[in-house]
C-alpha cells in the first residue's frame, strides 16, 4: 500500500505547492521538500525487505479489459532509482529554493518538480508497462513546463517544445511497443513479463517490438541519433537540468534498458542496435562536450556521452556489463548533479556560462572550487573518486568483449578516445573556469553563493568521495540488491575494490588520463579543426528543418482543403464518406438485399409516403421563398410522427409532434431577423454537383436502410422486456429504458440539452439585430401584436394545457408518456402564453429567469442516482412500490424523481431558447416604433384614421391594408 | 412497406443534403432539419417495422416492437432540436457580427489563406 501513496504524495502534493506559495515566496519550496521527505519515510519500511531479496507488489484492478492494472512493485532496481528521484530531489529542492530570483514564482516551480518527481516515480515502481508507459508520458509533459519555466525566453520555449516534441515521438513508438511485447508475453505485467524472456525473444514480431521499444528508450535518454535536445534543455533553470537532464528523466531510457534487460537482451538484434548506438552516442557527446563553450552545454554532451557509455553496457550484454551500467547510473548521476549546481552557482554569481568570460574563479570562490573539481575528477575517471570504479569496470568489459567478436579493436579504440576525451574536457571545465588568468568583462563581481546553497553540492561531492575511497562498504549493498533486480537472478561475482593488479582496464585508464591531459595542452589546434567542421553534424537544424517541411506540408493541405468555403469543405466531407460508403457496397462480396422478405405496404402508407416525399421535395425545391419552405417543412415533421404511430412507437410519435411545434415556431422567430427570401446562387455548375451530391448521398441512405431492413432482426430487447416490470416497475418499456436501464445515457442527454440551452442563452445575450419594419409585400407591421381573442383563448388552454402534460407525466412509466413530451407539452404551453400575450404580461406572472430551473432538474436527476448509490446500488438503480390512489392502483417508482429532473431541463432549456428570442424581438420592436418608426407610425395612424370612422378603433385588418396603398 | 420507408429516408436525406450545401444560413437549417428527420427514421428502422404492437408490457400482448431504438430515437428527437436551435441562433449571432448570412461570412466566399504564422525560428 505504501507504493501507490508514495507515488501519490509528490502528485497530489503539486497543487498544494502552488497553493501555499501565496502565503510566502519560501512556502512552496518547504512544503516541496516535506512532501519528499515524507514519500522517502512512506517507502523506507519497505527497503529491509528488498534487501533481503524480496519483490513487493500491490496490484488493484483499473481496467482488467485492457490489461491495464494499477500495479506497483518494488524490487532492487526500482528502489535504486527511488532513492536517487527521492533523495537528490530534496537537495535540488533546496538548492532550487536559493537558486531561484525574486521574480520567479516560486509556486509554479515547484508544482512542476513534484508533478515530475511523482511521474519519475511511478515509472520506476511500476509494475504495469501501460502503467509505466503513462507516467512515461507524464514525465515528458512535466519535463517541458519545467524546460519552458522561464517562458519569456524563446530559446527556453523552443527547446521545450523540441524535447516534447523527441520525447513525445519516442513514447508513442513505446507505445506501440509494449503493446506487441503485452501480447506477447500474455500480460501487461512485468511479473510475468519477466519470466516470459525465452518465448519474447523466439516471437516473430521480437525485432519490430525491439526497435518501437529501443525508440522511446534512446529518444528520453538522448541517445545518437535523438541527443540534440538535451542541449537544448539546458535552457531550463539549472536545478532542472541538474534533476531532470543529468540525475532522474533522461536515466529513464537506461532504466528501462534494465527494467526489460533479462527479456530483450541476449539476441543479435539487441547487441547491435544497443551497442551501436550506445557506442556513437559515447563518441559524439565526448567530442561535442569538448568543445562547448557554454558551461551547461560541456555538461549536456558529456551526459550525452556518459548515457551512450551506460547504454553501450547493456548493449555488451553480460551479467557483469549490466554489473557496471548500474554502477555507472549511480556514480553519473551524483557526480553531474554536483556539477550541474556547482555551474548554476557560477552562472548565477557571474551572470554568464561562457568559460570565454569565466575565467580565474580560484580567487573568489575557492570553496566552490573544491567541489567543483572533485566532482570533475570524478567526472574524468580520476582514481579515488567514484567515476574511476565504473569506469575501470567499463574498460574492462570493452577489452573483454572485443576477445569474442569480430569488431573487436572499435570497442576498445572508441572506449579509450571517449575517455581522452572526457579527461580533456573535465580538465577544460576546471582549467578554463578556475584558472586561467582572470575573468573577462563579467557582467557582475563573482564571490560565494549562500552557506545552505551548498550544502546539496557538498553531499554529493562527499558520496563522490565516500563511494570512490569504500565502495565495498558503502554503495555494495545497494548495487548488488539493484542488479540482482536487473539481472532477475543472484549477481555474478565482481569485485569492488580500487586495486585490481596491473591489467588492461587500468592500462587504458593511465592511457585515457594521460591522453586527455596532452589533448588538453595542444587543444588550440584541435579547437580550429572544429571551428572549421562547425555545423557539419548540426541536429538540431536537421530537426528544425523536418518540421518546416511538416508545417509547409500542413499548410499546403490546409490551403488546398480549406479555402474559406463551408459549402466547399462540406462538399469534400460528403464526398469522401460516399466512396467510405460505396467502398463497402461497390464489391459484390454481400447482397445489398437481405434474407429476409419483405412485407406489403398497404394503401395509406403508400398515401402517407408519397406525400412526405414530395413534401420533402417541394421544401427544397421552394427554399428560396423561406416562409413558404419552412411551413412545408412542419408538415414533414408531422408525416414522419405518422410513420411512428404506424409502426408502434406513440412515444415517438407524440415527442416528434410537440418538438415539430417547438421548432416551427423557434425557426419562425428567428426568421424575422432574417432575409426574407435566399438569393439565387449564381453558379449553376456548383448547383448541378451538389445535385449529384444530394442524390448520391440520398441513394446511399437508401441502399443503407434498404439493407438493413431485408436482414434478420436479433434484438437484445428481450432482456428490457422482460425485466422491464419486474426491475424497474414501469410497462412502458421505452420509459423504463430511459429512465432506469439507460438511465445515464439519458442523464448525458439531458445535460446536452442543458448545455445547448445555456450558450444559445450566451449567444443571444446582448445581441441587437434590427427587425424589418414591413413584411415581405411591403405591409406593415400589424400594430395590434396581442389580438385579445387570441389572447383570452390561450389564457384559458393554459389550465387545460398544463392538466395535459401532468397526465402524460404521470403515466410515462405506464403508457406512452414521460418526462420528455410532458416537458415539451408544457413548454409549448407556456410558449402560447408568451406568443399571445407578449413577454410583458407573461413575465410579469411566471418567473422569467429559466437557469435555475434546468440547474434544478440536472440536480434531482443527479441526486436520484447518488442516492442509490449511497444505499449501494449502482447509479440511477430504481425502486418502486404501488401507492393506492383513489381512482386506480398506482405504480410509483423512484425513477420518478429522476423523470422529473428530466422534465424540468427540458422545460427549462426550451423556454430559456425561446423566451430569449421573445425578448429580442421585443427589443427590435421597441426600437423600431421609438426611433425611425415614429414618424411613419403617425403618418400611418394618421392616415389609418382618416380612413376610418372618427373614434373607432381601426382594425387590425384595415391597418396593416392602409400603408403600401396609401392612395386607397 | 420496408421499400417505402427506405424511399423516404432517401429522399429526406437527399433533400437534406442538398438544402445543407447551401450557401445562406437559413437552408442549411432547414437541411440539418430534414437529415435529422431521415437519421431518426434510419435509427427507428434498425428495430425493424413492426405494425400494432407498441413496446407496452400487457398479459394479451401477442408481441412487442423493439423499444431500445425507440428509445434512442425518443431521445435523438430531443437532442435534434436542441442542435437546430443552436445552429439557427449561431446563423443569428452571425448575421449581427457580419452583416449578411452567407454561410463563409461574405459572398465571394475566399479568404486570406494566411492565418498560420510560421514557426518561431530555432536558436
Amino acid at each position: 500500500m505504501n507504493l501507490p501513496l508514495a507515488v501519490l504524495i509528490p502528485l497530489l502534493g503539486a497543487p498544494l505547492a502552488a497553493w501555499v506559495a501565496h502565503f510566502g515566496r519560501y512556502h512552496a519550496a518547504w512544503m516541496a521538500g516535506g512532501l519528499t521527505l515524507l514519500a522517502l519515510a512512506v517507502l523506507a519500511p519497505s527497503f529491509p525487505g528488498v534487501f533481503a531479496g524480496d519483490t513487493l507488489v500491490w496490484q488493484l484492478p483499473w481496467l482488467p479489459a485492457l490489461g491495464l492494472n494499477l500495479g506497483f512493485r518494488l524490487d532492487g532496481l526500482g528502489m535504486l532509482f527511488a532513492l536517487l528521484i527521492l533523495v537528490i530531489g530534496v537537495l535540488v529542492i533546496l538548492y532550487a529554493r536559493y537558486y531561484l530570483s525574486e521574480a520567479d514564482s516560486t509556486g509554479r516551480f515547484f508544482a512542476y518538480l513534484l508533478l515530475f518527481m511523482g511521474s519519475m516515480l511511478g515509472i520506476v515502481l511500476a509494475e504495469n508497462i501501460l502503467l509505466l508507459l503513462m507516467f512515461w508520458e507524464m514525465t515528458s509533459l512535466s519535463s517541458f513546463l519545467l524546460i519552458s519555466y522561464w517562458q519569456y525566453r524563446s530559446d527556453a520555449r523552443n527547446g521545450a517544445r523540441m524535447a516534447l516534441a523527441v520525447t513525445g515521438l519516442g513514447g508513442l513508438a513505446m507505445l506501440g511497443g509494449f503493446l506487441l511485447l503485452g501480447e506477447m508475453a500474455g500480460s501487461y505485467d512485468l511479473s510475468v513479463i519477466l519470466t516470459q524472456g525465452d518465448a519474447i525473444r523466439a516471437h516473430p514480431f521480437y525485432t519490430p517490438m525491439l526497435v518501437l521499444v529501443l525508440l522511446g528508450a534512446f529518444t528520453k535518454s538522448a541517445q545518437f541519433p535523438f541527443h540534440f535536445w538535451l542541449p537544448q534543455a539546458m535552457a531550463a533553470p539549472t536545478p532542472v537540468s541538474a534533476y531532470l537532464h543529468s540525475a532522474t528523466m533522461v536515466k529513464a531510457g537506461v532504466f528501462l534498458l534494465a527494467r526489460l534487460f533479462p527479456v530483450l537482451s541476449g539476441t543479435d538484434a539487441w547487441s547491435a542496435l544497443v551497442m551501436g548506438a550506445g557506442l556513437t552516442t559515447l563518441a559524439v557527446g565526448a567530442y561535442f562536450a569538448l568543445f562547448k563553450h557554454d558551461l551547461k552545454g560541456l555538461l549536456a554532451y558529456s551526459t550525452i556521452s556518459h548515457l551512450g557509455l551506460i547504454t553501450l553496457l547493456f548493449g555488451i550484454g553480460t551479467p557483469l556489463a549490466a554489473v557496471a551500467g548500474v554502477f555507472h547510473i549511480i556514480n553519473h548521476a551524483t557526480f553531474k548533479a554536483s556539477l550541474f549546481m556547482a555551474a548554476g552557482i557560477i552562472d548565477h554569481e557571474c551572470g554568464t556560462r561562457d568559460m570565454r568570460l569565466i575565467n580565474g574563479l580560484w580567487r573568489y570562490m575557492p570553496y566552490t572550487a573544491t567541489l567543483a573539481m572533485v566532482a570533475a575528477a570524478s567526472m574524468a575517471g580520476v582514481p579515488l573518486f567514484n567515476g574511476f570504479l565504473s569506469k575501470e569496470m567499463f574498460f574492462h568489459e570493452a577489452v573483454n568483449f572485443s576477445r569474442y567478436t569480430t569488431w573487436d579493436w572499435v570497442l576498445t579504440v572508441v572506449a579509450g578516445a571517449a575517455g581522452v576525451f572526457a579527461v580533456a574536457y573535465s580538465l577544460r571545465f576546471i582549467h578554463d573556469v578556475f584558472f586561467n588568468g582572470e575573468p573577462a568583462h563579467l557582467p557582475r563581481e563573482p564571490h560565494e553563493p549562500p552557506r545552505w546553497m551548498k550544502v546539496p553540492v557538498e553531499v554529493l561531492v562527499a558520496i563522490c568521495l565516500l563511494v570512490g575511497i569504500l565502495p565495498a562498504q558503502t554503495v555494495g549493498p545497494l548495487l548488488s540488491v539493484a542488479v540482482e533486480g536487473v539481472l532477475q537472478a543472484k549477481p555474478p561475482y565482481y569485485s569492488l575494490a580500487i586495486w585490481h593488479g596491473l591489467n588492461a582496464a587500468l592500462l587504458m585508464s593511465v592511457i585515457a588520463l594521460v591522453g586527455g591531459v596532452l589533448v588538453y595542452i595542444g587543444r588550440h589546434p584541435l579547437f580550429k579543426l572544429a571551428n572549421r567542421w562547425h555545423g557539419m553534424l548540426d541536429a538540431p537544424a536537421v530537426y528544425q528543418w523536418i518540421v518546416r517541411q511538416l508545417l509547409a506540408l500542413a499548410t499546403f493541405v490546409t490551403r488546398v482543403l480549406d479555402v474559406g468555403s463551408l459549402q466547399r469543405l462540406l462538399a469534400i466531407f460528403l464526398v469522401s464518406a460516399l466512396a467510405a460508403g460505396a467502398a463497402g457496397i461497390i464489391p459484390p462480396h454481400v447482397p445489398i438485399t437481405g434474407p429476409v422478405a419483405p412485407s406489403l405496404p398497404d394503401a395509406a402508407s403508400v398515401l402517407v409516403a408519397a406525400a412526405l416525399v414530395a413534401v420533402a421535395l417541394t421544401a427544397s425545391l421552394i427554399h428560396q421563398q423561406r416562409l413558404m419552405s419552412l411551413i412545408v417543412l412542419g408538415a414533414v415533421g408531422l408525416l414522419v410522427s405518422l410513420i411512428f404511430v404506424k409502426f408502434s412507437a406513440p412515444d415517438l410519435a407524440l415527442t416528434q409532434l410537440s418538438v415539430e411545434v417547438v421548432t416551427i415556431v423557434l425557426l419562425l422567430l428567428a426568421m424575422y431577423f432574417l432575409p426574407r427570401r435566399t438569393p439565387v446562387e449564381a453558379d449553376t455548375g456548383r448547383r448541378l454537383r451538389h445535385f449529384l451530391i444530394a442524390l448520391a448521398a440520398g441513394s446511399g441512405a437508401g441502399i443503407l436502410s434498404w439493407a438493413v431492413l431485408t436482414r434478420p432482426h436479433e434484438p437484445i430487447s428481450a432482456f428490457f422486456l422482460d425485466n422491464s416490470v419486474s426491475g424497474g416497475g414501469g410497462t412502458n418499456v421505452v420509459n423504463v429504458i430511459l429512465v432506469d436501464f439507460r438511465g445515464f445515457d439519458t442523464l448525458g442527454e439531458i445535460t446536452v440539452l442543458a448545455v445547448a440551452g445555456l450558450g444559445i442563452y450566451a449567444l443571444l445575450k446582448d445581441l441587437r439585430l434590427p427587425g424589418p419594419p414591413c413584411d415581405t409585400a411591403g405591409r406593415r407591421w400589424n400594430w395590434d401584436l396581442h389580438p385579445p381573442i387570441m389572447a383570452a383563448l390561450v389564457r384559458l388552454l393554459l389550465p387545460l394545457a398544463l392538466l395535459v402534460a401532468v397526465f402524460i407525466f404521470l403515466r410515462g412509466h405506464n403508457l406512452p408518456g414521460g418526462g420528455f413530451i410532458a416537458g415539451l407539452v408544457t413548454a409549448v404551453a407556456l410558449v402560447m402564453q408568451y406568443l399571445a400575450n407578449g413577454v410583458g404580461w407573461t413575465h410579469a406572472r411566471m418567473p422569467r429567469n429559466f437557469h435555475p430551473v434546468i440547474g434544478l432538474g440536472l440536480l434531482i436527476a443527479v441526486i436520484t442516482g447518488t442516492v442509490s448509490m449511497a444505499l449501494g446500488y449502482p447509479f440511477l438503480t430504481s425502486a418502486f412500490t404501488h401507492v393506492h390512489w383513489p381512482f386506480a392502483d398506482f405504480e410509483l417508482a423512484s425513477a420518478i424523481a429522476f423523470d422529473l429532473g428530466v422534465y424540468l431541463v427540458v422545460v427549462g432549456a426550451t423556454l430559456l431558447i425561446l423566451v430569449h428570442m421573445g425578448l429580442m424581438h421585443n427589443a427590435s420592436h421597441e426600437s423600431d416604433s421609438s426611433a425611425a418608426g415614429v414618424a411613419p407610425a403617425s403618418v400611418a395612424g394618421a392616415l389609418a384614421g382618416a380612413a376610418t370612422q372618427p373614434g373607432d378603433e381601426p382594425s387590425p385588418k384595415r391597418a396593416t391594408g392602409t400603408v403600401p396603398e396609401p392612395a386607397d | 412497406m420496408e421499400a417505402l420507408l427506405a424511399g423516404i429516408i432517401a429522399s429526406l436525406t437527399g433533400c437534406g443534403v442538398y438544402l445543407v450545401l447551401r450557401a445562406y444560413t437559413f437552408p442549411v437549417v432547414l437541411g440539418l432539419t430534414l437529415l435529422s428527420y431521415a437519421v431518426n427514421l434510419f435509427l427507428f428502422a434498425t428495430g425493424r417495422l413492426t405494425v400494432g404492437q407498441p413496446a407496452v408490457i400487457s398479459p394479451d400482448a401477442a408481441g412487442y416492437a423493439d423499444p431500445l431504438p425507440q428509445a434512442l430515437v425518443l431521445t435523438a428527437i430531443v437532442i435534434a432540436f436542441g442542435m437546430t436551435a443552436f445552429v439557427i441562433m449561431l446563423a443569428l449571432r452571425a448575421r449581427a457580427e457580419l452583416g449578411n448570412d452567407h454561410v463563409d461570412g461574405q459572398s465571394d466566399g475566399h479568404r486570406s489563406a494566411d492565418w498560420w504564422q510560421g514557426p518561431e525560428d530555432g536558436p
